[in-house]
């Protein structure tokens, strides 16, 4: 495996073939991949089967571009708004299958994954429509009878995870929320990093706590700086909330006009970050004390 | 004086707020149960805990605007921000006391549907439930928010994303349920309670005529006091302290306008 990983998007982005299973938007609303959802958008890799647990707009616009035959998620909308306009059209027009699970299960399926295992279990769900679905089993456990739901494990071909700094090797801090980020990086074949900053190496090794992803899993990384924008990066930027909301009203009847401004209009990134005039700079920076490891 | 005039959202922070203990932790999900814990733990429960799906646990109100629980506020000076597989475990284990849910259509039994309704003879595809389902099936109790509107209020509901009481009695126990399931719904009307698990009304909110409340359900909704003989009350209006709080919290009415 070379040690160094580092690619442009555009070819990191080619690696995945249509009909792939990709997860992303693993840490919720934070520090959503948007800047590779876009690549995906740019080179039109279709069929995909979607992972994730909510996804903010990110699976919205993958959707509105034609890309997703499946999701397996737990909340596909805006956040700020509510709905996703192009999932919702694509659902009730029949073009998109969706198995629907909660964010714990989703959270299990990869776990499961990453484990090896062919499932595991959860006293979530019960009595509820969404255990009902095919994708569940409900069991009683074999130690105390307990009623449990059985949840598959999913073992996607792709995570891609946006982080705050990875060595070309695809080691990677990240912090702030992580919500299933490891489960997703440890169950999936292939995983793509994004970052808002490539750094050496012996800036990772300096706080080797903080160190979430680790380069065997990893198959390429891209810096981009504000690769998640409108998603918070923490210790980067802020939300953009007012970007979520206009992105609501704009796809409320068709994806095109908005796409061909904001995906197809744009040459990448950098491009991209020039159409944003508002100030999403985090202001008061809080630095962590510091921590000391010793020898 | 701030409680001269106050909006119905307002009115349904502060109601929320007071479902919180001192010393609970609370999983908090999104929009006004967000502020309702900010109210909370200035307030009365100085020593209630949040945790959030996203990994986030906290101890005290954020100091910035928050539209969604992962904004850069409610990460600064958090107690810790974790990842989802600690917090649900804590909520599987029975460690989380309240849980706040919304709803697109609520039944009598305080089951949740935000997954599909129905529209006339169309169907509406709705996001789906994110961590509801979890919360509704784990946390210790469950206090529910949502607008007050006849369309939501239904004998059965289309899909059941979040399980409340099911069918009545002891219908989660039954199923294996873990937790004790909705204990409160809020609207913008009214204070419910539940009692064998079906629904009741407890309190109207100022201004709301009696009679009001139970032509807006398609069933014949039970009062205090016909489940333990006590009258209808008036929901407490928001205090001064809380009022300024909330609009502290909410600048702009993003949420409580």
């Amino acid at each position: 495996m070379p040690r160094d990983k580092t690619t442009g998007m555009a070819e990191a982005v080619s690696r995945m073939d249509a009909g792939s299973s990709v997860a992303a938007g693993l840490a919720l609303e934070h520090a959503v991949p948007f800047a590779a959802g876009h690549e995906l958008v740019r080179q039109g890799i279709d069929d995909l089967t979607l992972v994730g647990p909510i996804s903010d707009v990110l699976f919205d616009q993958l959707v509105g571009a034609g890309l997703v035959s499946r999701i397996r998620a737990a909340w596909i909308g805006n956040v700020s708004a509510g709905s996703g306009y192009n999932f919702r059209r694509a659902v009730e027009g029949g073009a998109l299958e969706v198995e629907n699970h909660s964010n714990l299960s989703v959270s299990l399926a990869l776990r499961a994954a990453s484990m090896g295992v062919p499932y595991l279990p959860t006293r979530s769900l019960l009595g509820s429509d969404i255990a009902a679905e095919p994708q569940f089993e409900v069991a009683e456990d074999p130690f105390e009878g307990q009623r449990v739901v059985q949840v598959p494990a999913i073992a996607p071909d792709w995570a891609v995870v946006h982080v705050q700094r990875a060595a070309p090797t695809g080691d990677a801090h990240l912090w702030g929320n992580a919500g299933i980020t490891y489960e997703a990086v440890r169950a999936a074949d292939h995983v793509l990093v994004t970052a808002e900053e490539v750094v050496d190496e012996s800036v990772i090794k300096s706080d080797p706590s903080r160190t979430r992803i680790t380069r065997e899993q990893v198959d390429a990384v891209v810096e981009v700086p504000f690769g998640a924008h409108p998603s918070p990066v923490a210790g980067h930027y802020d939300r953009d909330n007012e970007f979520f909301l206009e992105y609501a009203e704009a796809t409320r009847d068709g994806f095109d006009e908005w796409a061909d401004e904001w995906i197809h209009g744009v040459d990448g990134r950098e491009e991209y970050r020039g159409l944003i005039d508002r100030d999403l700079s985090v202001t008061e920076p809080t630095v962590a004390a510091e921590v000391r490891y010793g020898q | 004086m701030a409680s001269e005039g106050y909006t119905p959202r307002e009115l349904m922070v502060s109601a929320a707020a007071r479902e919180i203990e001192d010393g609970d932790v609370a999983f908090v999900g999104m929009r006004l149960p967000l502020i309702a814990f900010q109210v909370a733990v200035s307030t009365h429960a100085p020593n209630a805990m949040s945790v959030f799906e996203s990994g986030v646990v906290r101890d005290d109100p954020a100091d910035g605007f928050l539209h969604t629980m992962c904004d850069l506020p409610n990460l600064n000076r958090a107690v810790s921000t974790t990842h989802m597989g600690d917090v649900m475990g804590r909520l599987a284990r029975g460690d989380v006391d309240v849980g706040f849910l919304g709803g697109a259509e609520i039944d009598r039994y305080g089951n949740l549907n935000t997954t599909r309704v129905r529209a006339g003879d169309r169907e509406v595809r709705l996001p789906g439930s994110g961590g509801a389902c979890d919360i509704a099936c784990m946390a210790g109790r469950t206090v529910i928010l949502m607008a007050h509107e006849p369309r939501r209020f239904v004998e059965r509901v289309e899909y059941v994303t979040s399980p409340g009481h099911g069918e009545g009695g002891d219908w989660r126990e039954r199923e294996g349920l873990p937790g004790g399931g909705p204990a409160a719904l809020v609207t913008t009307k009214a204070t419910f309670g539940f009692e064998d698990g079906e629904l009741h009304l407890r309190s109207r909110h100022p201004g709301v005529e009696a009679g009001e409340v139970a032509a807006d359900f398609p069933w014949e909704l039970r009062t205090s006091e016909d489940v333990c003989d006590e009258p209808v009350a008036t929901t407490g209006t928001p205090t001064d302290e809380e009022l300024d709080l909330v609009r502290e919290f909410d600048p702009d009415g993003f949420w409580t306008g």
